[in-house]
């Protein structure tokens, strides 16, 4: 890493469409970028693996998904340094980036950063949701991207979310089968969705999605409006136990049991630089609070694509560019005039992207009951904390996230809240009879992700720090 | 269980699981050789000792945590196979050594 | 006599952390009807800074009856424990296998050294043992030690605990004691109402008999409103975490220690920032650089997490446990060893508090020794 830049103008955290995007707009107009990612390869999660991809065959991926490899190319002409298989787990308010490559960390400045970190898979806490051979869609679609590895034996979905019937429409083309889809999307959601159904048929969603949908449902069996599910098995899955609206309970056998139910903001990364972040009613998860360019309440802090709020590949791409626009400005290369100007039609492209959103958020909206599990159900996998003992804690007075962990220590595993922090914010309001809003989230720090002890040690050190360490 | 599509092309990349001589394809993460391999179960947990797979395979959920050419809870989903790499299913917490 | 006004509670506690909790649980077993009043979920709760220590050795340079009172908390806490266990069915892990404090330099020494000769030294200090190893000695006990090490303070009193059990037993022994926990209610006023106290709040008044301020840095604003003093000031300290790891490390080694859960806890830092709890990578470099050099085999551990929380120092460091001459059945009680003398908050000082005066033996516990001039 001898040959980096001591401090680079503009870097962009996350390779997939924004962080793409935003790193060659910014680097083809002469600024020093670096664009870092944790990945081997570019395409973030959405464009997984779409240089490499071992499923040459375009008709099982879809035309979407090779959309992504458009953005490389240019993105590879800009000039824009790469930085691949390097994770960022610290950004400080100063703008250091704290990175590590290959077991070495070490810190890197930039003059604006923007964060393109992107979405996770929102957790899907159903009792048994930790054996082995239950994980979620999005995994599944992973190992078909990067591995060209499809589930067999007996396999069932559950939930719901475009992904999901994505995943299984990519499944058929592949020649892969799926027993069963369990569609979770709850009854009353249609009601709740239909004012936004104009506007929905005028978006780009409806054409492929429609047609995605309908060829699933003629091919693959589809239960509607599962109201309950339960993974059992010994020692890994081996039946799913499922509820139909108000009707018995049914047992099918399963070997794979893939969840979805949609994908929120990944916010560690932001949360941990001290980027102030709010509830989303709408799309029912936290968001780092921006403005139209993407800035943060850091100075110098941007964040573009799903990170910033769920809007899809190519909403993404065009909040990248805006960033990155914004970030030339602030760099003093461009004034606010020229700014605007260039960003009107990206304004345009994005407005039409996110067009038909509200509806499919409205739509796909997880129900209560996959938001704000049952007792027995462990909400944080890590330390293995249970919703019933996230409750006890609420009768005992504890009134939020920060107190649950230091009573139960939910959060304060490996993955930093990323699979326990929204349901443990829903139990909790739910057991108060507050909104999440109300109830607060997490407060992290860094890292975000793991380092080695030694990798933290040999960071730079200022005379003041090292002060502060001494006997006292 | 998963297999690989048939016309899934690419370089195979020979290394071990547990001692056992195993192939992957060239690209594959550790998490995703494992699976392809048929290992259902890549550790027990620290707290309970509960068996446990990988869940995400974006490296968020820590689940995959494997025991790789002996340095131990490394996210498999995180690193690529490499020929003559040792990988290791794990028991619990990690040991001080490894 | 003017009629005493009912009261809603005997006693409120304003604070429920560490030392808030314990007191109050040692009033509620002296049958006191007590109210917590707490803040929320974002507070600064310096409590989330501890190390979990039950640590004796070195104590008291300065004030020798802190070195007794420390002591006498060790010798309760493992009773303590007991008691908790027995009310709550939670296991707090108390051990007490013996604390070394890691000495990197010959001049770390020679200083330890002489710190420990004068307190011990001091006219009336309590007696107990201590040793100062050289790094033969540490090894012999401890192996894998670096060989930075030059040699450790050891004294066989030093222990620790899992405080985040510590916590939640307490609170679960309060709740089944009856104690009202009222989060949410940060106190804005303190005021003398009919013979008690009422503290003014934004979810409404609490009215009590007796006050006990045990509110961390707030003690510093509220303790005035009764007529006393608590000069607290905060100080930021950063601790790392690790991932979970097979138990090596049984001894508590100053700032480093493996918890019951496996984790490694390692600290620890002084800094003047007033109230920020921003982490900082240079102070974190540093803590694990050192505790890599006293146990080289921590480098290849992933660090899972770090935070950094703020101390209550009063101007010396000592504890203030005071009633208020101008408003008696008013009392402040502050330190930043909230864990070690979690045992005498419950079992030696809330009985005093629920009796309605502190003896004699607290005088030297006054902040009015902050008024008092130093000797020349």
């Amino acid at each position: 890493m001898t040959d980096l830049k001591n401090r680079y103008d503009l870097a962009v955290i996350g390779a997939g469409p924004a962080g793409l995007a935003a790193a060659t707009l910014a680097a083809k107009r002469g600024v020093s970028t670096v664009l870092l990612d944790e990945q081997a390869a570019p395409g973030g999660q959405i464009y997984r693996a779409v240089t490499q991809t071992p499923v040459r065959n375009p008709s099982v991926l879809g035309t979407d998904y090779w959309h992504g490899a458009d953005l490389v190319g240019p993105f590879r002409d800009s000039g824009a340094e790469y930085l691949p298989s390097s994770t960022v787990w610290s950004v400080s308010r100063s703008l250091e980036i704290g990175l590590s490559r290959e077991g070495a960390a070490r810190i890197l400045p930039a003059r604006h950063i923007i964060l393109a970190t992107g979405a996770l898979e929102r957790p899907f806490p159903i009792p048994g949701w930790t054996l082995p051979g239950v994980m979620g869609a999005g995994a599944a679609q992973i190992l078909l991207k990067t591995s060209g590895l499809v589930a067999s034996g007996n396999v069932v979905l559950a939930g719901t979310g475009p992904l999901l019937w994505l995943l299984a429409w990519q499944y058929l083309r592949a020649g892969a089968r799926i027993d069963t889809i369990l569609d979770t999307t709850p009854r009353e959601n249609w009601r709740q969705a239909m004012p936004h159904m104009t506007t929905f048929l005028r978006s780009g969603y409806i054409g492929k999605g429609l047609k995605l949908l309908l060829e699933v449902r003629r091919k693959v069996k589809v239960i509607d409006n599962v109201t309950s599910l339960r993974a059992e098995g010994d020692g890994r899955v081996q039946s799913v136990l499922f509820r139909r609206g108000d009707g018995a309970e049914q047992r099918i056998p399963a070997d794979t049991l893939l969840l979805h139910q949609g994908v929120i903001p990944n916010i560690n990364l932001a949360n941990a630089t001290g980027c102030a972040q709010a509830w989303d009613e709408t799309q029912r998860c936290w968001v780092p609070t921006v403005d139209a360019w993407g800035a943060t309440s850091v100075e110098g802090v941007s964040i573009a694509g799903d990170g910033a709020g769920i809007g899809g590949a190519l909403a993404a791409e065009h909040r990248g560019r805006l960033a990155a626009l914004d970030a030339l400005h602030r760099l003093g290369r461009m004034d606010r005039a020229q700014r605007d100007r260039e960003a009107a039609p990206h304004r345009e492209a994005l407005e039409k992207a996110e067009r038909g959103r509200v509806f499919l958020d409205t739509l796909y909206r997880p129900g209560k009951d996959f938001r704000v599990p049952q007792d027995d159900t462990i909400v944080c996998r890590c330390e293995e904390v249970t919703a019933g003992q996230v409750r006890d804690a609420v009768k005992l007075g504890v009134s939020g996230p920060n107190q649950t962990k230091s009573f139960l220590r939910c959060g304060m595993g490996p993955c930093q809240g990323r699979l326990c922090g929204p349901t443990v914010v829903e139990v909790i309001a739910d057991a108060r009879g507050v909104s999440p809003a109300e109830v607060g989230y997490y407060r992290l720090r860094p890292p975000v992700k793991p380092i080695t002890l030694a990798e933290l040690a040999s960071l730079p050190k200022r005379e003041d720090e090292i002060a502060a360490v001494a006997p006292h | 269980m998963f297999q690989r599509l048939p016309n899934a092309s690419g370089e195979r990349v020979s290394f071990t699981i547990d001692g056992r001589p195993a192939e992957a394809l060239a690209g594959d993460s550790v998490a995703a050789a494992l699976i392809a391999n048929g290992v259902q179960t890549c550790r027990s947990t620290p707290v309970s000792g509960a068996p446990r797979a990988p869940y995400c395979m974006m490296g968020v959920c820590f689940d995959c945590l494997v025991t790789i050419d002996a340095v131990g809870n490394q996210q498999g989903c995180q690193v690529r196979v490499r020929p003559g790499m040792r990988v290791e299913t794990q028991n619990g917490k990690r040991e001080i050594e490894r | 006599m003017t009629e005493r006004q009912r009261s809603d509670y005997d006693v409120a506690v304003v604070g429920g952390g560490l030392v808030g909790s314990a007191i109050a649980w040692g009033l509620a077993r002296q049958g006191q009807k007590v109210a917590i009043l707490d803040e929320g979920d974002i507070a600064v709760r310096p409590s989330r800074g501890n190390f979990a220590l039950v640590w004796v050795q070195g104590k008291g340079l300065g004030l020798p009856e802190y070195a007794a009172w420390t002591k006498r908390s060790s010798d309760s806490w493992a009773g303590f424990s007991a008691q908790l266990r027995e009310e709550t069915g939670i296991d707090v892990c108390f051990e007490r296998p013996g604390g070394f404090l890691p000495l990197l330099s010959e001049a770390e020494v020679e200083h330890r050294t002489n710190q420990l000769k004068r307190l011990h030294n001091q006219p009336g200090v309590v007696r107990y043992d201590y040793e100062i190893l050289d790094h033969a000695a540490v090894a012999k006990e401890m192996p894998f030690i670096g060989k930075d090490v030059v040699g450790a303070s050891y004294c066989p009193l030093d222990g620790h605990c899992n405080s985040l059990k510590l916590l939640r037993a307490l609170h679960i022994g309060l709740d089944r004691s009856g104690v009202s926990y009222l989060p949410h209610h940060r106190v804005e006023r303190i005021e003398q109402r009919g013979g008690g106290f009422a503290m003014v709040t934004a979810a409404g008044e609490v009215r009590s008999g007796k006050v006990v301020i045990a509110a961390g840095h707030d003690g510093r604003r509220l303790a005035p409103m009764v007529g006393l003093n608590a000069p607290v000031r905060p100080e930021r300290g950063h601790i790392i975490v690790t991932e979970k790891t097979a138990p090596f490390l049984k001894h508590p080694v100053g700032f480093i220690r493996q918890t019951d859960e496996g984790g490694v806890m390692i600290g620890d830092s002084f800094e003047d920032a007033g109230f920020d709890t921003t982490v900082r990578n240079g102070v974190t470099s540093t803590i694990a650089d050192r505790a890599i050099r006293i146990f080289p085999q921590l480098g290849r551990l992933n660090v899972v997490r770090t935070w950094a929380a703020l101390r209550v120092l009063t101007p010396d460091g000592f504890p203030i446990y005071e009633e208020s001459a101008s408003m008696p059945g008013a009392f402040v009680a502050t330190c930043h060893s909230g864990v070690t003398l979690a045992a005498n908050h419950a079992l030696a000082l809330a009985p005093h508090i629920a009796a309605g005066s502190l003896p004699e033996e607290f005088k030297a516990f006054s902040a009015r020794r902050f008024d008092v001039p130093k000797a020349a």
